[in-house]
């Protein structure tokens, strides 16, 4: 019954297909840095459930399917570790901040981030007043870019949720668009060097700065504030951005504790919510489902008062739910989670040493064919009883990663994805204004966002 | 039917509090779920079923017996 286990190095190594300029030897990073999919993918083809690429002067071993998956997920802190994976978020949130703290104050960081249950009723009703604050602007017909539109509403939501409404109320676009620099400052080439002097670590910095120097501008005023009020302002008028003055943390400190607290929050809403917009567009018969299902809910035939957004969000609306679920599948916000081996362990049949980055890919693994049938296409009946899959194939659909570090906003990103869509469809119908296929990812760098234009019209509904 | 919840994976998060509460539980200590009813009743089972449904750690299961 035991099989033999194998040494790191028979774990096969995948094909070059992309060639490094200027005479480097840095693996296959030129091809992480233009098709990071097709490299994962051809990890699976060629190698099977373990193989491996080099990205710089390190050996990244990716594993994918049920039983890999389930051993890399499931392995602890003090076997696969985090913080040391992605080098290309130091120089984000700065130093010291976030990847240093022990996992217990981990823990502790996830109870004040209020993303537990009893907490969601207040965001549900946060966000549907940012939602519909921001839909106010759009009159009766217009048209929206996807990426800029959701990059600014949940910079909007996640502030007001996860820091307070005050702050929330300092923050304009110039913060999104600032925002949205540090996430374009992700590139691969932070394997290399995550201080290289390229254009797009140079606007980084300069992001970062900028928003450093927001943020000081937000606690002078706070502090006049408190001095004008004798030193105690009134409660309500108080957020997390108060208790971290009064702990004496300096703006640069603060400001790297919000865009850390911000960042697993941001993209991911904002890249899931337009690609659920986009499928439904194109899946006419899918969006008539959601439509029908969301009137029916928000229905008020006597006149009695309809459901409000803010409760139901937090309900069960399956169509919708399945459509978002779907959307995660085939484009789930993060295509790679990386880890760092601190003790020996056994993946896929090999014993892999400390040092070692190993990889898994929900990309590649929610469309392994065996477990989610055609897996190119867009069909939310996958998640209807019976079929269930992504309950089914718990260690395969992965858009939120899987075990002891699943995305801890999972719940509170569906809600919030819910919230979305019950405001938009509800007022508002779509179509696309540019070719369908013109839709894609930007997947240059580890963040990926949508490649603009990714332009649609809008029209209010008739009613 | 036979719940199932793994204890690795549960992050604490309480939802299944308002799906299944008389089947599903909450040590504040540990903080983890406690399967209050292992095998309940067959009435119980839309309830349950949401509790596995919409947990955000995916820890819950049901298990279906012979």
């Amino acid at each position: 019954m035991s099989e033999t286990v194998k040494s790191q190095q028979d774990v096969p190594e995948v094909s070059y297909v992309v060639e490094d300029g200027d005479g480097e030897d840095w693996g296959h990073l030129a091809e992480m840095r233009v098709d990071p999919i097709g490299l994962f993918q051809r990890v699976r083809d060629e190698c099977g459930d373990i193989g491996r690429f080099r990205l710089a002067d390190r050996d990244v071993v990716l594993v994918s399917g049920a039983e890999a998956n389930e051993q890399f997920f499931r392995a602890p802190d003090s076997t696969l570790d985090q913080a040391a994976a992605y080098p290309f978020m130091t120089p984000i949130f700065g130093k010291g901040v976030v990847f240093d703290a022990s996992p217990e104050e981990r823990q502790q960081m996830l109870k004040n981030q209020a993303l537990r249950g009893d907490m969601m009723r207040g965001h549900a009703a946060t966000i549907e007043a940012e939602i519909n604050r921001m839909v106010a602007e759009w009159g009766d017909e217009g048209e929206i870019d996807l990426l800029d539109w959701f990059a600014e509403l949940t910079i909007y939501t996640t502030s007001a949720c996860l820091i307070g409404k005050p702050f929330r109320e300092e923050l304009d676009g110039t913060f999104a668009r600032l925002y949205h620099d540090l996430e374009k400052g992700t590139d691969a080439l932070a394997y290399v060097d995550p201080y290289l002097d390229i254009e797009s670590f140079r606007t980084r910095d300069a992001a970062r700065v900028e928003l450093v120097a927001l943020v000081q501008a937000v606690i002078d005023k706070r502090l006049a504030r408190a001095k004008a009020h004798g030193g105690s302002v009134p409660r309500e008028e108080r957020d997390l951005l108060d208790v971290l003055i009064s702990v004496e943390m300096t703006a640069d400190y603060i400001t790297g504790i919000f865009i850390s607290m911000m960042f697993a929050g941001h993209h991911t809403s904002s890249g899931t919510a337009a690609w659920a917009l986009i499928e439904l567009m194109r899946h006419p018969e899918t969006l008539e489902d959601v439509v029908a299902e969301l009137d029916d809910l928000y229905a008020d035939p006597d006149g009695s008062g309809a459901v409000e957004i803010s409760f139901q969000a937090l309900r069960s609306i399956p169509r919708l739910e399945a459509a978002l679920k779907e959307t995660l599948r085939l484009h789930p916000p993060l295509i790679i989670l990386l880890r760092v081996v601190q003790e020996e362990i056994e993946l896929a049949g090999h014993t892999i040493a400390p040092g070692t980055m190993v990889a898994a890919s929900p990309k590649v693994s929610n469309r392994i064919p065996e477990d989610f049938p055609e897996p190119d296409s867009f069909d939310p009946g996958r998640y209807l009883d019976p079929r269930q899959e992504d309950l089914v194939n718990r260690w395969t659909w992965i858009p939120f990663g899987a075990g002891k570090h699943r995305c801890v906003g999972s719940a509170f990103a569906m809600m919030q994805l819910k919230a979305i869509f019950s405001v938009i469809l509800r007022d508002y119908e779509f179509e696309l204004a540019q070719p369908s296929e013109t839709y894609a990812d930007d997947v240059s760098k580890m963040v990926i966002q949508l490649q603009q234009p990714c332009r649609v019209r809008y029209r209010r509904r008739a009613r | 039917m036979r719940v199932v919840a793994d204890l690795d994976l549960c992050q604490g998060h309480q939802m299944c509090q308002g799906e299944a509460p008389s089947v599903l539980g909450f040590d504040d200590a540990a903080d983890v779920v406690v399967v209050l009813q292992e095998h309940p009743e067959e009435s119980l089972r839309p309830q349950v079923r949401a509790a596995v449904q919409y947990c955000p750690a995916m820890a819950l299961a049901i298990e279906e017996e012979a």
